[in-house]
């Protein structure tokens, strides 16, 4: 059976494709170091479009408003600027309204785009730049540890890792968070109330990281300028111990959070990662596994949620849970040694 | 040409499913065509592998290890058709509903009439509207322009206009879309189906054609009071297909094999429920019900005549994290079998979403399940019954009326514990009236039926007569205005052997009345106090010859639709008292 994947590794390579939605511009080159917050190309992303009735304006017919066209199609226009006349005693003419570019000129209607405010593609990861892709972005490769996560609120940042949590299944209070965390990455335990979140705005954080949030905060954890990664999933769970033990081994390492939001079609992720250096070419993790005995697997849903186990063996057909469901399922020892009968649904490979 | 046995081929019927893909074999077993067996695996379309052929080829193999069958040759393509040593397969058909839902934007003239008929076209595929561009719009021509270009659909429906009638405001309308699509990138551009006045195919092509892929359709409302989608759909699928193959690797490939003939999930079951509308002639009609991790899917047809929709919004999979957004939790608490916080089921829902292949392994979470199934077949039937009055099916108070049979599939139902528990999420879920045979679609088979009618309607007749759904019994479900507790239906079963028994029905109860599976009997209906249960009006009854089905014949008589008891407590009692009188 093919099994999920999830990656939390102390040391690996990571390769991560950063792409525009649309052409635009690319900014960096193949051999260039970049940070995760560096902007390494941008794009007009839906730009506004307005029409502008120049028969009606000057107070002539279609065709007679085309002979007073002072614009061609291609032009870039200044707010100000003659686009049509003038006309008459008065010598009427048209000028526009807004900065842009004329895209339609005739029929007496001029079509402007308007020039607005450039999306950003920020790398995400820091690194190096290996391959560039012609007007949509870059490839860009680096080493460290990574943690991937399930929710991201679309942030992208760059701290120092501070570990706020005393155990995998802490939660985050106001009594946690003080000012001199300003700047800093905080490995903050469960989000159930909306107070921390408010207080971590007002002291600047550059990052939460937290175990589980209640689904309640997503609204407001979703408006906050610093980026937020989820590692389990929602209401109060505890982080799974292979990522709290990489985590708070790290503790005040640089690291970089990009909090995009998980989208499984196109496999983007949040993602945790504390560049280190290495001695030489690591090889990429794997992306996808089938099931096995021996494998290290996540418990992704209840019974035992977030718990870290061995995959012992795939049982025969499909045995009875506690329900009374009826799916496909493997023996799986957990740390405490405890063996318990999972849904392999249920369970993600760890690589 | 219909295909005799003589002439039999064997048949793959492959469906990609959001979650699963299943390879299905059917083949002539003792002179008849059955369904042999099926390969699962999960669908492989979402990133890393972004190809389905992965999640197919894994199918293959499960099929392969089941059966004993190679289907796979050595250059690692389908073996197609199938060799004397037994290798192969002979006709392969396939489904999708895999990938994120067509984004749509439905324009026409009138907001109530065109504008509808786009939408309800829409609907009868895995799609989102998620705009609606009508003459009444009182935006600017701009405005609408940066809405598409904002809204940066997939397809644009456009309609409007009866044949022959409205042009100039037709043309009006599609210069704002037409220009919208001039001025996004040419790679962003949407497919546009026409399916308006038909007098304007030329103009349309002149406007369009330089702008984007122009598909033309029948006008889908000929007339003011008259919608007709039905022709519309097929050019509808044929965009489908082409989008599809386009937003995932290996759709093309399955496309092939199929000989061109890939088919939405929904519209494969659409046309299994017509065919099967024309094979018994009820009037009652035949109505599907798929609630997948896409979609729920419900399909109706009357002697042939489809009604269908796809609610996208409705699914237990990704699209779990906007549900909320369409539905209010207590849709979904009041529901609850359990004493269960809301706050752990709207925690539960956004993980779900998150981890879409996951299955409940608790108690409290099947709980949750089931009651999401209820609160998404709940609301989709709302739609749906509208939908069914405007198509003018007969439609009793805005409630479903009775069908025969009821079909269902889905997870949900097919992985419930016991029938009893599937049943009852459908009862609570749909309501139905009257007189309704229930049947489990326990194989995923209903796409693969659908498919595959078109090409060998023997192969499905046989299957299905040869016990492919599981019959899970006759729903007998009587209404009217009375008390709780009042006398509303006097039964007498006469049995083969001879025995009769006789049962007399309250308002409020759930009962069970044994009747051994293929076993018939003549059930004798006398309903009391004016109540109705779909023989010819109120206060009619008569007799049926009923078949029994795994639960036997089922007394709904709880009143349509439920009163759910507002104190939590006493709901959950009633729930478990419901879920007792159907023996589980």
């Amino acid at each position: 059976m093919l099994a999920s994947v999830t990656h939390i590794l102390p040391l690996t390579s990571i390769r991560r494709e950063r792409l525009l939605p649309v052409s635009g511009k690319v900014f960096v080159r193949k051999g260039q170091k970049v940070n995760a917050t560096d902007v390494i190309a941008e794009a007009e992303i839906n730009p506004e479009h307005v029409l502008l009735d120049v028969g009606r304006g000057l107070g002539l017919s279609m065709e007679q408003a085309d002979r007073y066209l002072q614009c061609k199609v291609g032009m870039e226009i200044t707010a100000g600027d003659v686009l049509a006349g003038p006309v008459g005693f008065t010598k009427r003419v048209i000028r526009s309204p807004y900065d842009g570019r004329v895209m339609i000129a005739g029929d007496g209607q001029i079509m402007l785009r308007l020039h607005s405010r450039v999306t950003s593609l920020k790398a995400g990861i820091p690194g190096m730049v290996t391959d560039l892709i012609d007007d949509r972005g870059a490839i860009i490769t680096t080493s460290g540890a990574l943690i991937q996560g399930v929710w991201g609120n679309g942030g992208v940042d760059i701290g120092l890792l501070n570990v706020m949590i005393k155990s995998p299944d802490d939660v985050l209070t106001v009594d946690h968070l003080n000012p001199s965390l300003r700047g800093s990455i905080l490995l903050a335990g469960s989000c159930l109330l909306e107070e921390p979140l408010k207080m971590a705005t007002e002291y600047s954080l550059r990052g939460l990281i937290l175990s589980s949030i209640d689904a309640t905060l997503l609204p407001l954890a979703k408006k906050l300028k610093f980026p937020v990664v989820v590692v389990e999933g929602f209401g109060k769970l505890a982080m799974n111990t292979a990522a709290y033990k990489l985590l708070t081994t790290n503790d005040q390492r640089e690291t970089t959070l990009n909090a995009e939001p998980l989208d499984r079609f196109v496999g983007r992720r949040p993602e945790i990662i504390i560049p280190l250096p290495t001695s030489g070419d690591l090889p990429l993790p794997p992306e996808v596994a089938e099931f096995k005995p021996g494998q290290q697997v996540r418990v992704v849903r209840a019974p035992n949620i977030g718990r870290i186990g061995k995959l012992i063996q795939i049982k025969p057909g499909t045995p009875v849970l506690v329900n009374g469901v009826q799916v496909e399922a493997g023996d799986v020892r957990l740390e405490n040694g405890e063996m318990v009968v999972l849904p392999l649904a249920n369970l993600e490979v760890l690589i | 040409m219909p295909t005799s046995v003589v002439t039999a081929e064997s048949v793959l019927a492959i469906d990609v499913g959001a979650i699963h893909t299943r390879v299905i074999l059917f083949d002539v077993v003792e002179g008849n065509y059955r369904y042999l067996a099926s390969g699962t695996s999960n669908t492989t379309a979402n990133a890393p592998y972004s190809d389905i052929s992965e999640g197919i080829r894994q199918a293959l193999d499960r099929l392969s290890s089941i059966t004993g069958r190679t289907f796979i040759g050595e250059d690692e393509r389908l073996i197609v058709p199938s060799r004397s040593d037994g290798s192969g397969i002979d006709t392969v058909v396939a489904t999708i509903s895999a990938g994120p839902p067509l984004r749509i934007i439905a324009v026409g003239l009138l907001d109530d009439v065109s504008v509808e008929s786009a939408v309800n076209l829409a609907n009868t595929t895995y799609a989102m509207v998620v705009e609606r561009i009508g003459l009444n719009d009182r935006r600017r021509i701009d405005e609408r322009i940066n809405t598409v270009m904002r809204l940066n659909p997939d397809l644009l429906i456009l309609t409007g206009g009866t044949d022959g009638g409205a042009s100039h405001s037709v043309m009006k309308m599609v210069e704002a879309v037409g220009l919208a699509c001039f001025l996004l990138p040419e790679d962003n551009r949407p497919e546009i189906l026409y399916a308006g006045n038909q007098a304007l195919r030329a103009q349309i092509k002149s406007a369009l054609g330089m702008v984007g892929n122009v598909h033309f359709a029948a006008n889908i409302r000929p007339s003011l009071d008259l919608e007709d989608i039905d022709i519309a759909q097929g050019t509808l699928v044929e965009v489908f297909r082409r989008l599809r193959a386009r937003q995932i690797p290996g759709v093309y490939e399955l496309d092939s094999w199929s000989k061109g003939n890939l088919l939405p999930t929904s519209m494969a079951v659409g046309r299994l429920v017509r065919a099967l509308s024309k094979i018994y002639g009820s009037s009652k009609g035949v109505l599907a019900v798929d609630l997948g991790a896409s979609a729920t899917s419900l399909i109706a047809a009357y002697a042939g005549n489809l009604i269908s929709a796809v609610y996208s919004k409705y699914g237990l999979g990704t699209c779990l994290g906007s549900f909320l957004d369409h539905a209010s939790l207590d849709d979904v608490t009041r529901w609850l079998r359990l004493d269960i916080p809301h706050g752990y089921v709207r925690n539960y829902i956004n993980h779900k979403a998150v981890y879409p292949n996951s299955v409940p392994a608790t108690i409290e979470d099947l709980d949750i399940e089931q009651a999401l199934a209820r609160a998404m077949l709940r609301l989709a039937m709302q739609k749906f019954s509208a939908n069914l009055r405007s198509r003018g099916a007969e439609n009793y108070l805005g409630m479903l009326p009775s069908f025969e049979p009821l079909m269902v599939s889905g997870s949900v139902f097919t992985q419930a514990p016991s029938y009893s528990q599937a049943l009852l999420m459908l009862l609570d879920g749909l309501q139905p009236l009257g007189v309704t045979t229930v049947v489990l679609d326990k194989n995923h088979l209903m796409p693969a039926f659908g498919a595959v009618a078109g090409i060998n309607p023997l192969l499905v007749v046989q299957s299905i007569d040869f016990g492919a759904f599981v019959n899970l019994g006759v729903v007998i479900s009587p209404i009217g205005n009375t008390r709780y507790g009042t006398s509303i239906l006097r039964i007498r079963v006469q049995y083969e052997n001879g025995s009769e028994s006789k049962y007399e029905i309250k308002h409020g109860a759930l009962e069970l009345i044994p009747l051994n599976q293929g076993e018939a009997a003549q059930v004798f209906l006398q309903p009391l106090h004016g109540c109705d249960i779909g023989m010819g009006g109120a206060g009619r009854g008569g007799r049926i010859r009923i078949v029994g089905g795994a639960m036997g014949i089922i007394i709904d008589a709880r009143g349509r639709p439920l009163q759910l008891p507002n104190d939590p407590a006493r709901r959950r009692e009633v729930f478990h008292r419901w879920l007792k009188a159907l023996h589980n």
